[in-house]
């Protein structure tokens, strides 16, 4: 039983990412990705979101009528949205100004309307907080991961920090829009080969 | 507002830009999901855009109107978001109760994509981004219905390009579908920031 709990949580992480394998949630991740601080504070700020939600809609599953489920989820949603853009407006201003409207669209977020869909209004409380906890974690990974590479090549720092030194010339189109979906884009495509890769070795094994 | 000349050139102004140069999608990353998952054919393509130009349209009316009247004077400027995609999702589905009734063949062609645009931030960011730039009445629905034009150039010519792609181009397997289709979104968007210079002169 422990073991199926770890593997709801690590399902998020690895073999359901939502960002490299679901592709959800496309906007925020191409858009707060400049710089690797903002990946980190988007996907904290998404995470806590789908854990809130996924916990309340999971107790509310039996009293929400079928018929508008959706409408009663995005309430649900927005309500941990509207706390998240309060305590970030109230604490870290700094970061509140450079995600700007990507703070409130968190609510449009498909990742966070596909968990409650999919998982949270069928399953106990304690697994959909699991649930929650792992899909967010492997969001926040995937775009700080993404918005690491963009930092460096289009900055040349990492987390602010310089690091390829003086003598680097920063490539500023992969800080642009353009460079936000080609870096997404390349990524994906790694991904993919590397799992296609996996599923043969797997059946050559068989 | 009293129209002058100067105000008719900075409409214009506004309205192309809105279409060129801050274009929703390769500007500020909104409306990515159906530009991706949509943007196989032309045909759906053009549907969808056309349908998200409608409610956009209404959308940045109706929750400017709230925001306003209702939201500001009331002190409830924080139940903003919470307002505004209620607003949205009742508006997609009179768009869907409408068109089910008034033409049948394109709420078939649509399909489950009508009741997504709910769900397409552009839709909210456009109606967000109206009151945070501090867009009067008729430059807020400008916004919306331009913006939403901008967003229909985009999936069709995206569609276009795919639709040619797939059709003609041995692509490796691991690279088609998304991780193509965002490095041709990529390209595109190179494209159009060479429209940035458009209002240097302005």
């Amino acid at each position: 039983m422990k073991k199926s709990k770890f593997s709801v949580f690590f399902n998020g992480i690895l073999p359901e990412n939502p960002t490299f394998r679901l592709v959800l949630g496309a906007c925020p991740t191409m858009a707060v990705t400049t710089s690797a601080i903002n990946g980190i504070g988007m996907g904290l700020a998404a995470t806590f979101v789908l854990l809130g939600s996924n916990i309340v809609i999971s107790l509310l599953r039996n009293f929400i009528p079928d018929k508008i489920r959706i409408p009663a989820f995005i309430v649900v949603i927005c309500t941990f949205v509207t706390i998240v853009q309060m305590l970030l407006q109230a604490f870290v201003p700094a970061l509140y100004q450079s995600l700007g409207i990507f703070i409130p669209l968190i609510v449009v977020n498909c990742i966070i309307l596909a968990r409650a869909e999919a998982y949270a209004s069928k399953n106990p409380v304690l697994l959909s907080a699991l649930d929650g906890l792992g899909m967010g974690l492997g969001f926040t990974v995937a775009i700080t991961l993404m918005g690491a590479i963009r930092e460096l090549i289009g900055a040349g720092t990492l987390f602010g920090a310089d690091v390829l030194g003086a003598g680097y010339e920063p490539m500023l189109l992969a800080i642009l829009p353009a460079g936000g979906f080609i870096v997404y884009g390349l990524m994906l495509w790694v991904v993919n080969m590397i799992t296609s890769k996996k599923k043969t070795e797997k059946k050559e094994e068989k | 507002m009293q129209i002058t000349e100067a105000n008719i050139v900075t409409i214009l102004v506004f309205m192309v830009s809105c279409v060129l140069t801050n274009n929703f999608i390769f500007s500020k990353f909104l409306g990515c999901c159906p530009f991706l998952g949509v943007s196989g054919k032309v045909e759906t393509a053009f549907g969808m855009g056309m349908a998200v130009t409608f409610v956009m349209a209404l959308a940045s009316l109706f929750t400017y109107a709230i925001n306003t009247w209702i939201l500001v004077p009331l002190n409830l400027v924080y139940l903003q978001t919470i307002a505004f995609i209620l607003v949205i999702a009742a508006l997609v589905q009179c768009v869907e109760m409408f068109l089910k009734k008034a033409s049948p063949s394109l709420y078939g062609a649509l399909g489950i994509y009508l009741p997504l645009i709910t769900t397409n931030c552009a839709v909210l960011g456009v109606c967000i981004l109206n009151v945070t730039d501090g867009h009067d009445l008729i430059f807020s629905v400008l916004n919306g219905v331009f913006g939403a034009l901008g967003f229909l150039v985009a999936i069709v010519l995206m569609a276009g390009v795919r639709e040619r792609i797939e059709s003609s181009v041995d692509v490796p397997k691991s690279l088609r579908g998304f991780p193509l289709s965002l490095i041709i979104a990529g390209l595109m968007s190179v494209a159009f920031m060479g429209f940035s210079g458009l209002f240097n002169n302005v």
